[in-house]
């Protein structure tokens, strides 16, 4: 299935949860965050948060800013 | 022997912002540096224990194994200050905080910044407003950056922020405070840290700021953009402490006309 990942298509396979999909992106070790559809799903959450085809994920982190 | 009067009354003069002591009334972005090494030295000079950083998306693809700031910069050694910068509106603002919370585990401390006008980046008041207030329900504790309006600034304390931001002039131009009245009658008028927060230039204007009574001074550009980015973090945590200093200690009063410095009596000529 399709899903958006900060606005790009990326392929997944079917019942892929968030914890999958960060260790597939090698985001696993990172600090990050994440919303999925404008919601944000916990770190506690990634194991059991499947995806959704079209899904929209939003993975932000702490940059340079004032 | 009676004690001498304290030559560093900052020891015992923290800053409280939401409960919380800081020795340092310099608070820094992370913003415009070369590289992370380098906003890590600047910050480092500085001596601020509140750094404020961006939430952006994350790399991925290619640059997905790049350092990230948190990794020079730890949560366990500084007090991080997630921004709202480069909203234009309460919900994006609000939004930014909410991630910005889930990314720092709980932190609820946060810049709140809803702008209203690319080319000047003056604020949206009546959105920062809106979000301010929203952000306090929700338990955020907001440090909020605003226009140098007296009233404004104690609308938003009224509101619960934990600190109120007035700049001095827009982000990253440099003009230093370029209306002085107005930060000291935000400063006379408040119960809440009032931090000036864009606008300073150079030294002098952060040392002005702390003179008129500002709690503490919020900067980015002025360090980053210097040609010597570490060796002005460093005049800056000097001119913020002088500033303080000035304050504490109480200007004298301006004369119109000079007034001898050496006592007359005893001239043999």
């Amino acid at each position: 299935m399709q899903i958006f990942v900060n606005g790009e298509t990326r392929q997944v396979p079917p019942d892929c949860n968030v914890a999958q999909l960060l260790a597939e992106m090698r985001l696993a070790d990172k600090r990050c965050a994440l919303e999925v559809n404008r919601e944000i799903v916990p770190r506690s959450a990634y194991a059991t948060w499947v995806l959704q085809n079209t899904d929209q994920v939003e993975i932000i982190h702490a940059v340079g800013g004032g | 022997m009676s004690a001498l009067p304290s030559t560093e009354p900052h020891h015992a003069d923290p800053l409280i912002i939401a409960g919380k002591r800081y020795t340092s009334r310099l608070l820094v972005g992370t913003g415009k540096y070369r590289d992370l090494e380098e906003t890590r030295r600047a910050v480092e000079a500085s001596g601020a224990e509140i750094v404020t950083v961006a939430i952006r998306r994350t790399n991925i693809g290619q640059n997905a194994g790049e350092p990230n700031l948190l990794d020079v910069l730890p949560p366990e050694r500084y007090t991080i200050l997630p921004n709202t910068a480069g909203c234009y509106t309460a919900e994006d603002a609000i939004r930014t905080c909410r991630l910005a919370r889930e990314l720092l585990d709980g932190h609820d401390l946060v810049k709140l910044e809803v702008l209203g006008d690319q080319k000047t980046l003056f604020p949206d008041i009546p959105a920062t407003l809106k979000a301010a207030e929203i952000l306090v329900k929700e338990g955020f504790k907001v440090m909020v950056y605003t226009t140098d309006d007296p009233l404004i600034a104690k609308r938003l304390e009224e509101l619960g922020c934990v600190a109120v931001m007035p700049l001095a002039a827009p982000i990253g131009s440099g003009l230093g405070i370029r209306n002085p009245y107005n930060i000291r009658l935000i400063v006379e008028n408040a119960k809440v840290p009032i931090l000036v927060d864009a606008g300073v230039g150079t030294a002098s204007d952060a040392a002005i700021a702390m003179e008129l009574g500002c709690d503490g001074v919020l900067m980015n550009t002025a360090i980053a953009a210097a040609r010597n980015p570490v060796l002005m973090a460093s005049a800056m945590n000097k001119a913020v402490q002088a500033g303080r200093e000035a304050y504490l200690a109480g200007r004298m009063p301006r004369k119109l006309y000079g007034s001898a410095s050496s006592p007359i009596e005893g001239s043999f000529f």
